[in-house]
């Protein structure tokens, strides 16, 4: 072999191993693309958990969750999600498992693990404000749309309340079935108010008993002993035995009869 | 590539709207580049959805003259390779790195010529071009990779590895000399 005919031969090893080489361009994983949309919010996966009414449709990115619906309603929530957000949206292609437990942690009864991060770009910020106050209330208790209005400090803005909880994008996680009429009607809910009533149920609030307490024209329960009301769902109020427990139909009367307002679930107090 | 001339302008106009585009242009680059470094696609699939991720969040926080003026390839492959890196160093891999100059790269086995599928086959090179190439020192397999395998121009690739054209050009050149001395070696043994 001579020295031409080995240069020839380095020439042609060089020339495989460039294409050698070139071969190993790799092709991205399908899932890559949308994936890394997620992951910086601007398109969203979703996967179904055991909500406490029934299976819910869970939908968020990296900023946290974004959106949830009844798991019956797939089509009609895919719908509402582009028509609002205008992201994409896909079903999960694996569950997440560290979102899936925490949801599942906080939405267990008696339990009351840390909320998860919610992504609330696109909700106002008196929407934010409104459903701030009803992460408030707690699990097993309800407040009139009057109360979150007052806490607000506008006390007019009561429509407000109800049209801003109305566009709850993450209902659920979000409680905004904890906010119900004066009078402890269930009104108005996005999924339907015998969705809010089995949420209620659910989470120990007893929504016929409420339903009659109004319309009985109940608005607070007292203590006698204690001298303080409450609304009736209000941990402080159940604690009253029949035998000391008095009803007031507003806070004039309950102050007019000496009573102070309770410090945990903030009734009006009569001098407003 | 004309979308790498006008994408800069887009994404200081309007970064979620042409932040996808950025992810189209670029997966192939920054998941190949994250492959050949960290060795199995479900580590590189996460050092590149981490870098588009920290790629966005930078381009949310520069003002818009200094993200239109900027070369996103070797930006993102920089931030690729980087993270490649930490990544490596917390689960180094199975590989014997060689020194340059002595001895030959590992003997690797021949491939089976009774093997009938022809896709199974070129999976069977890729291999054997993936475990060549893995057994580079670190500094020369970069080098390789950005420029032969991802086909990046010198002055790119100096710019992704932070060294001057020259010495990028010396890495690349005795990296594809160690890989070539070995493919020689190794087809005479198989001649033999």
């Amino acid at each position: 072999m001579n020295r031409s005919d080995r240069d020839d031969d380095r020439w042609e090893v060089a020339r495989e191993l460039v294409q050698g080489l070139q071969g190993l361009r790799a092709d991205p994983p399908a899932n890559l693309r949308p994936a890394a949309l997620e992951r910086v919010g601007l398109a969203d996966a979703f996967l179904t958990v055991d909500g406490p009414a029934g299976p819910l449709l869970v939908a968020y990115n990296g900023r946290g969750i974004s959106a949830t619906a009844p798991a019956a309603d797939q089509a009609a929530f895919l719908e509402r999600f582009q028509a609002r957000f205008r992201r994409p949206l896909r079903p999960a292609d694996r569950a997440p498992q560290r979102l899936v437990a925490q949801v599942e942690r906080f939405l267990e009864p008696g339990r009351r693990g840390a909320p998860p991060r919610f992504d609330l770009r696109g909700v106002s910020a008196f929407e934010r404000v409104v459903l701030a106050k009803a992460q408030e209330i707690p699990r097993g208790e309800v407040r009139p749309y009057a109360w979150v209005a007052g806490e607000l400090g506008r006390p007019a803005a009561v429509r407000a309340v109800g049209a801003a909880l109305g566009r709850n994008p993450i209902p659920v996680l979000i409680p905004c079935h904890r906010v119900v009429g004066s009078d402890g009607r269930l009104t108005g809910y996005a999924w339907g108010v015998p969705y809010k009533r089995t949420l209620l149920a659910a989470e120990g609030a007893d929504p016929a008993e409420l339903e009659l307490l109004g319309r009985r024209g109940t608005r607070f329960l007292g203590s006698d002993t204690t001298r303080i009301y409450c609304y009736p769902t209000c941990h402080n109020a159940r604690r009253i035995t029949a035998p000391h427990q008095v009803r007031f139909r507003g806070a004039g009367e309950a102050g007019r009869a000496g009573y102070r307002p309770c410090l945990d679930c903030r009734p009006p107090s009569a001098a407003r | 590539m004309d979308t790498q001339q006008e994408l800069p302008g887009r994404l200081a106009r309007d970064l979620d709207g042409a932040f996808e585009a950025l992810v189209r242009d670029h997966e192939r680059l920054v998941f190949g580049l994250a492959l050949r470094v960290v060795g199995n696609p479900a580590d590189a699939e996460e050092v590149a959805q981490d870098t588009f991720e920290r790629a966005y969040n930078a381009l949310a926080g520069y003002p818009a003259e200094r993200v239109a003026a900027m070369r996103l390839r070797p930006w993102l492959a920089q931030i690729a390779l980087n993270l490649a890196r930490n990544r490596l160093r917390r689960r180094p891999p199975p590989t014997r790195p060689l020194e340059d100059g002595d001895g030959g790269l590992p003997m690797l086995a021949a491939p089976t010529a009774s093997d009938p599928a022809e896709v199974a086959e070129r999976a069977q090179e890729r291999d054997f071009w993936a475990e060549l190439l893995a057994c580079l020192p670190r500094g020369y397999r970069e080098a390789v990779v950005l420029r032969h395998v991802e086909g990046l121009p010198y002055a790119e690739v100096a710019e992704v590895l932070d060294r001057p054209v020259g010495t990028v050009k010396t890495h690349v050149h005795r990296g594809v000399r160690l890989l070539r001395v070995e493919l020689e070696a190794r087809k005479e043994r198989m001649q033999r």
